[in-house]
């Protein structure tokens, strides 16, 4: 309990630095909301032009002051305005973010569901031919770019058989579920082919450890059944390298899946961010990192207190 | 029992079926659009982004508009006349043409749009072409004069631009334009949801006439080739493609049609004259001579365009094989070099914005490799666009890959880089007594004919002085459902004429 107080009460902390960091570096970056708007035609206005139209993206005021500005906003529940939207920013992530939320989720489903068999199929049957093809399928899992393994998919459907499930309009999952799962079902897979090679690997060697253990051979000799041996015994210790691996994936997939929403266009998190940076709509891309790390912090915390339930030797926060 | 589920169920599927089939109906007027990037926002006085204007074509309506053959045609005006000295401009409005909340266009909402325009505050890039406008009259509801302060020709093509739509006087006093879109235009906004969709239904009682559609659906599809696979399944009927990579393979597909048309925008490799040893008028044309325009585009684009000179306006442009060095002579170019003391050349960098276009690092490889063969070393870097335009807007290059912008008319097209008060003059970095005398007769003169030789004259002078190395003009690309009819493509890039498609069964 200790633990998890001490582990909240950083949050703040956290977050007040990657405000920070989120807030200037988009700053340091070169061009701004007007050359953004203008492109080149920017180099049209006059001084005067100019000023107001800093003003009316509000960033006519030193850094600080608006970074206080927003730091105090933000105590108030206030994130700001995203100019691209004219809606406050909390207003469009959250909009964004049950998507991004139920693609992770369907990805991780699908990589443990298909990786960790694998892999413990793999483990199991240690240096056969079908361990070795577990392992080449793996391994190009883990070598394809989302990018070629999406379009691939999309060209093959489409060219080949004529369908492709509705791109364009995205359907909530309350609102329609079954066409929200259809068009879900593509950019899972594509993200979860990666993802699940990653999980057959990181299983199998996890595996391979734990079935070398003594207590392994202990149970095995005193005659236990080989499927008890595997999923009683051992299973359960090989699965701590899998949740430490699953909570980072899950992680950095709660930030978007850039690549893959902008091959389905999916209007989630991942391209959002990428929008705004390319927009240059401060607040919205400062607002939205703080989230994605705020999220991060959540999971990263989960996957701790996960260890606990795994493995009663671990226990968090003792010295 | 189990008999009368089966009746049951197939008596529903009859009339799932039958209301599948008036939906389809219902929907069948309506557009399935598509393209890769979206409009950034709805103020007409401000957006100057490509996507962002070919929406809002749709919804507001200037006072001219340019036909596919850039002649001007009637848009709100029905009317037009420039007073003998040219410093008049009188325009009359159609009577019938109505903004989309059922009030009337009058000249007021005319005088209140340019006058939104000129005011700093607006931040219009606009401004810039119409400075000339000394004060606006209304003598009566339909009747528009604008006093110029000096004669100013091409400030009529200049209006034809969505740039200077027409506003409702209304909303501009209740500070909405931009949150709400109220315009003249065919079609009207429902819904826009940035970086995903917008809404359109036709606007009944638009002055043009009937729209062949009853609305536009428009998706944004970021991947290029993401929207040709929902064309193959008739997700899509009409997209916007940038890609020739993409747009090339639009043919092959049995059921889609590519329009294409060459546009006034320009690919060129800017240098810059202020930086050694670019200053010097030999290194310059040495460069020019040692590029092989044609390989450019076929290398970087796929063949898909035609090499340019400085003018990309079809009724002006001069026949390019005419202009300064535009066979590559490799000898030439590496004697231009030694005379200017360089023969051994020299190493420079040039900048390019990553996908912007997207054949800016393909240009930018083989041009690398042509100046090699004169000794000019490059060094490529690519940017993020916007890092790109800073980088650009400063001058803060040796050379750089762009793609500019066309205009219907050359000086509002080059006043901004060629003249002495031109606003991108410390872009180009270039200034020239000729170029800029030419240009201020080009501006007053009225007989076409004399603009005409006035402006080959400027081409001829600008590609031999080579501050910039003209490379090609591209097409830009629609593609299209075979039963789509009705759109004309044409060298804006302008969508106007989807005002006037129709879907056939």
């Amino acid at each position: 309990m200790n633990y998890l107080m001490r582990r909240l009460a950083a949050f703040p902390l956290v977050l007040l630095g990657v405000s920070i960091l989120v807030f200037v570096a988009i700053r340091m970056v070169p061009g701004d909301s007007i050359t953004a708007m203008l492109g080149t035609e920017a180099g049209l206005l006059t001084p005067a032009q100019r000023d107001s139209l800093a003003a009316y993206f509000g960033i006519d005021q030193p850094w600080f002051v608006q970074y206080w500005r927003w730091i105090g906003g933000i105590l108030h529940g206030n994130f700001g305005i995203s100019v691209t939207y004219g809606r406050p920013v909390l207003d469009v992530i959250l909009e964004r973010f049950p998507l991004t939320l139920e693609l992770a989720l369907l990805s991780m489903i699908i990589a443990l569901a298909v990786g960790m068999p694998a892999g413990i199929y793999a483990a199991t049957h240690n240096e056969k031919p079908s361990d070795l093809g577990v392992r080449i399928v793996a391994m190009i899992g883990q070598s394809t770019p989302s990018f070629v393994l999406g379009l691939l998919i999309i060209y093959t459907l489409s060219a080949g058989f004529g369908v492709l499930p509705a791109m364009g309009e995205f359907a909530p999952l309350r609102q329609d579920p079954l066409r929200n799962l259809s068009q879900l079902v593509l950019p899972a897979i594509t993200l979860g082919f990666a993802f699940a090679a990653s999980v057959t690997r990181i299983s199998r060697s996890a595996m391979l450890d734990v079935l070398s253990d003594d207590y392994v051979r202990t149970a095995r000799s005193k005659g236990a059944p080989a499927r008890s041996v595997i999923w009683r015994h051992a299973l359960p210790n090989a699965l701590i390298p899998v949740v430490t691996l699953s909570g980072i994936e899950f992680g950095y997939l709660l930030g978007g899946a850039v690549i893959v929403e902008h091959i389905y266009a999916l209007p989630g998190l991942g391209r959002m961010v990428l929008d705004a940076i390319l927009q240059r709509d401060y607040a919205l891309v400062q607002g939205s990192v703080l989230f994605i790390a705020f999220n991060f912090m959540i999971v990263n915390l989960l996957v701790d207190l996960a260890y606990v339930a795994l493995d009663p030797r671990i226990r968090l926060g003792e010295q | 029992m189990v008999r009368h589920l089966i009746r049951t169920l197939l008596s529903g599927f009859a009339v799932a079926a039958m209301l599948g089939i008036a939906t389809v109906s219902a929907q069948a007027a309506t557009l399935h659009m598509a393209w890769s990037q979206d409009a950034t926002g709805l103020d007409p006085h401000k957006q100057t982004a490509f996507s962002s204007l070919r929406l809002l074509e749709l919804i507001y309506e200037p006072l001219v508009r340019v036909d596919a053959s850039l002649q001007i045609v009637p848009a709100i005006a029905t009317s037009w006349e420039f007073s003998k000295d040219g410093k008049e401009l009188t325009f009359k409005l159609d009577p019938k043409a109505k903004f989309q909340d059922g009030t009337a266009v009058t000249s007021a909402d005319v005088k209140a749009s340019f006058e939104r325009i000129l005011d700093e505050k607006t931040g219009a890039a606009a401004r810039a072409n119409f400075l000339s406008i000394a004060s606006i009259d209304t003598p009566d509801a339909t009747t528009v004069v604008f006093h110029l302060s000096q004669p100013d020709v091409p400030i009529l093509t200049a209006m034809s631009d969505v740039n200077a739509a027409i506003v409702p006087a209304a909303e501009i006093k209740a500070g909405s334009i931009g949150t709400k879109a109220v315009g003249s235009g065919p079609f009207k906004l429902d819904k826009w949801d940035p970086n995903a969709k917008e809404v359109l239904s036709a606007n009944k009682e638009w002055a043009g006439g009937a729209t062949g559609v009853d609305g536009i659906e428009i998706s944004v599809l970021p991947d290029e080739a993401a929207i040709l696979a929902a064309m193959r399944t008739k997700q899509v009927d009409f997209a916007l493609l940038n890609d020739p990579l993409v747009a090339t393979l639009v043919p092959k597909e049995p059921s889609l049609q590519l329009n294409r048309v060459p546009v006034l925008a320009y690919h060129v490799l800017q240098l810059n004259p202020s930086r050694k040893p670019m200053t010097e008028l030999k290194v310059r044309q040495a460069i020019s001579c040692a590029i092989d325009r044609q390989e450019v585009l076929d290398t970087a684009s796929l063949g898909e365009g035609k090499v340019t000179g400085p003018l990309t306006i079809p009724a002006l442009a001069t026949d390019p094989s005419q202009l300064f060095c535009y066979k590559r002579d490799v000898e030439k170019a590496k004697k231009l070099m030694a005379e200017a003391g360089l023969a051994d050349g020299f190493s420079a960098t040039v900048i390019g914005a990553t996908g912007e276009p997207p054949t800016a690092a393909a240009e930018a490889q083989v041009i690398q490799s042509q100046l090699a063969e004169i000794g000019v070393k490059l060094d490529i870097k690519m940017m993020e666009l916007n890092v790109y335009v800073d980088a650009w807007l400063k001058g803060d290059f040796d050379m750089a890959i762009a793609l500019n912008g066309g205009r219907a008319d050359p000086y509002t097209m080059y006043n901004r880089y060629w003249t002495k008060t031109g606003n991108l003059q410390k872009v180009a970095n270039y200034i020239d007594d000729t170029l800029d005398s030419l240009m201020q007769k080009g501006r007053a003169e009225t007989d076409p004919a004399k603009r005409k030789a006035i402006f080959a004259e400027f081409e001829k002078h600008l590609a031999e002085v080579s501050p910039w190395i003209w490379l090609y003009t591209s097409y830009s690309y629609t593609a299209q459902q075979k039963n789509i009819a009705g759109f004309t493509p044409t060298p804006t890039g302008t969508l106007f004429s989807l005002s006037k498609v129709t879907i056939q069964q």
